[in-house]
């Protein structure tokens, strides 16, 4: 779960496993790292532009991005600052009782969040849509030191496929959503293949949809397929890594899910058929080892919402 | 030969002995031996031929004599079906969403509903580009007609104008005949547009009828300028009126609408239709819908679910499909939205005819489109494999028995960065 795409920096992220709660604690995937959204683009731009504010342009967002980063190494500076006074103090203080502590600086929650993806603790989503502002990350992410997980949309990420797998950067994409304003007119069918195709490539299917999320397997089997018409060799034990071994590497959670192997957490789905085909459907999810649904015994999810809901039943 | 340019070769070619064909307007071929489905009542035929003449169909059936100065073109057993419908798009009138400069397909009125006017004159296919790149990334798809069709925001009012199915082949003149509709949107999604109640919809409607029949005197407050009433009178006088509602009781209402009016309804959307199939069937009302809106996304929408078209079909509607959202850019989606039906219970057959042939019934063009019968304009679609299957591409299109140079934008963008992604590992 991220924040949305208004702000350059949207705040945090969490990994949650699919399973029923009250709240998200009884959702958090245990122990995993936090993400850090950040967003390019027309977003951040069409928000504060109409309030005729800053970033209203690109040149904008990136001073913007660069002047917070900034600001998150002065912070750091004073904290680690006030580390080396407190330690100093704490050798200090036995032999003189009149010793002063230092005074802890103010802490700034947004600053802290930021050290934190400098000292490689969160990982960082990026919403961006165009090659060029994603190289434009990848120079800011150089100029302060951090890492970036995954560029998220990606629509033009095909354009420099090359860099993204050459840098470690996985690609949350869409199988063919476009066109929608003008950072995603140069969108292409073929952009999932094209950036699962370099070596050490980490390419992700995504819907940032409410439906498409439901279906991320009918997804993926449509950028398989674009994929293998170009005479790439993609087979179906590839293209199933781009919703689970790829997604579970940007997360940070590789290690726990994401591949069908022993002493990983038990998250598995039978299906009653190849899951690339439009007539494939879940017969039974595990999360954990437990048993979350089963088509032969339906008991929906309900969500609260749904209960006693009028019309929900035939 | 560089590996490059022979891979971009085979792209451009897909069907080698097709491209001897592309150079002429071959609008007489002959497709030999395809698993013609022809959406019409002659069914399935495994083995088919179809002979093109003229740009139409002159014949359909098995072992069909090759005439001479005829193409030929080898389906090898692929299935051949008739040109897809695109869905209810604005394809032609908005190239991208959020450049308003591209956007036609809104008409802003500007006033509280309370005193907005109707005006059942605006057309929006005069706002129709067939230059749109959309038209070909649609076109390659198998998608060869399109309900291009108005729509209202920004204080649009209920009824948003008029729309007609267009074709995709590119001519600048591009609607069919027959097929001209007025478009209104009504429930939860258009209450800002109703002063507030959707109640208000049903008073506004009655309001303008009666405008359109008789003038009101001159100097009163009137919902339709002359223009509009001369509009308005001729669809209450046995036009197609497509309505987009969800709920289950205000598709009672809309069919309660249409009888006082002796209107012609088509019902879009339709998340909860399935829950009033038997008035639906019983009025010969057809709907377009969504399989994939599953979801209770609004409370107009809390009985969405996955097999209304499973259901509505099973009580004698017709059913055809539309995506509820994206529908001009990612129009090509539409085919999954027939697979994901059959996947909840919709007969397959059933699933094409809702892609081709019952549209086609639903907007009056089945004289020409929509099925593979002789006298149809030859929109042809070679598939790769199952036509609803997410894994089959169209391998080649066919409009008015014309072979489509199967390229797009998209597909210029992709092979300009396979060369280099190529140049790269070589």
């Amino acid at each position: 779960m991220l924040p949305g795409s208004a702000n350059l920096i949207g705040g945090r992220g969490v990994t949650l496993k699919n399973v029923a709660a009250t709240g998200v604690q009884g959702m958090k995937f245990p122990d995993a790292p936090y993400g850090l959204k950040m967003a390019c683009g027309e977003n951040p731009k069409r928000v504060y532009g109409s309030k005729s504010q800053a970033p209203k342009t690109r040149m904008g967002n990136i001073a913007g991005y660069r002047q917070a980063f900034a600001d998150a190494q002065e912070y750091q500076r004073q904290w680690e600052k006030y580390a080396r006074e407190l330690a100093a103090h704490e050798t200090k203080k036995d032999k003189d009782d009149d010793a002063q502590p230092p005074s802890e600086p103010k802490r700034d929650l947004g600053k802290e969040t930021l050290v934190e993806v400098l000292e490689g603790r969160i990982l960082v989503h990026i919403h961006c849509y165009r090659a060029d502002e994603m190289q434009l990350m990848l120079d800011l992410a150089d100029e302060f030191g951090f890492r970036i997980a995954a560029f998220h949309h990606g629509v033009e990420a095909y354009k420099i496929a090359d860099t993204l797998a050459a840098r470690q950067v996985c690609g949350a994409l869409w199988a063919d959503w476009w066109g929608f304003k003008m950072e995603s007119f140069d969108g292409i069918q073929e952009n999932l293949a094209l950036v699962d195709r370099p070596q050490g490539s980490c390419a992700i299917v995504h819907s940032d949809s409410s439906e498409g999320i439901q279906r991320l397997n009918q997804e993926a089997a449509k950028a398989m397929t674009r994929g293998v018409r170009l005479g790439f060799d993609i087979p179906p034990e590839r293209a199933i890594r781009w919703l689970t071994a790829h997604a579970a590497r940007a997360l940070g959670v590789a290690d726990r899910t994401g591949t069908l192997e022993s002493g990983k957490m038990a998250d598995v789905v039978i299906w009653d058929r190849d899951p690339f085909s439009v007539y494939a459907r879940a017969q039974q999810v595990f999360v954990d080892g437990v048993l979350a649904f089963d088509r032969a015994h339906p008991r929906p999810p309900r969500s609260d919402f749904m209960l006693g809901q009028q019309g929900d039943a035939p | 030969m560089s590996a490059v340019s022979a891979l971009l070769r085979r792209l451009a070619c897909p069907l080698a002995l097709l491209c001897v064909v592309t150079g002429a307007y071959a609008q007489d071929l002959l497709i030999r031996g395809a698993h013609v489905h022809t959406a019409s009542t002659a069914g399935d035929i495994p083995g088919g031929d179809v002979l093109v003449r003229n740009g139409k169909i002159a014949a359909v059936g098995t072992g069909i004599a090759i005439p001479s100065g005829v193409q030929v073109v080898e389906a090898g057993g692929k299935p051949l079906t008739p040109g897809l419908f695109a869905g209810i798009t604005a394809i032609g009138v908005e190239e991208v969403s959020l450049e308003s400069g591209t956007v036609d397909e809104y008409l802003t009125l500007g006033a509280p509903a309370w005193q907005m006017q109707w005006r059942p004159e605006f057309d929006v296919t005069l706002a129709f580009n067939p230059r749109s790149v959309l038209l070909p990334v649609a076109r390659i798809e198998g998608l060869t007609w399109a309900i291009v069709a108005p729509d209202s925001r920004n204080g649009g009012a209920i009824l948003s104008g008029q729309g007609a199915a267009m074709t995709l082949d590119g001519r600048y003149d591009a609607v069919l005949d027959g097929s001209r509709s007025l478009f209104m949107q009504f429930g939860a999604d258009a209450v800002n547009l109703s002063a507030g109640s959707r109640a208000a919809q049903y008073m506004l409607f009655d309001q303008a009828a009666r405008e359109a029949r008789s003038p009101p005197a001159a100097g009163a407050q009137a919902m339709l300028l002359p223009a509009g009433r001369e509009v308005l009178a001729r669809y209450l006088d046995g036009g197609r009126f497509v309505f987009d509602v969800h709920r289950a009781a205000d598709i009672r209402q809309v069919l309660a609408l249409a009888k006082r009016h002796s209107i012609r309804p088509v019902i879009v959307g339709a998340s909860e239709a399935w829950l009033v199939a038997g008035e639906l069937a019983a009025a010969r009302v057809p709907v377009l819908l969504d399989p994939l809106e599953n979801l209770p996304a609004t409370f107009d929408r809390i009985g969405a679910r996955f097999d209304n078209a499973a259901l509505l079909a099973k009580a004698g509607v017709a059913v055809a499909f539309a995506l509820s959202s994206d529908s001009t850019q990612n129009a090509r989606k539409i085919r999954q939205l027939a697979g994901n039906a059959v996947a909840h219970g919709l007969p397959w057959d059933v699933a094409l005819a809702g892609l081709t042939s019952t549209p086609a019934d639903i907007f009056g063009v089945a004289r020409s489109r929509g099925r593979i019968a002789v006298g149809q304009v030859a929109d042809l679609v070679l598939w790769s494999g199952d036509p609803l299957e997410v894994t089959s591409v169209a391998e080649q299109v066919w409009t008015a028995g014309t072979p489509v140079v199967m390229r797009s934008r998209q597909t210029e963008l992709r092979d300009r960065y396979l060369e280099r992604l190529r140049g790269g590992e070589d």
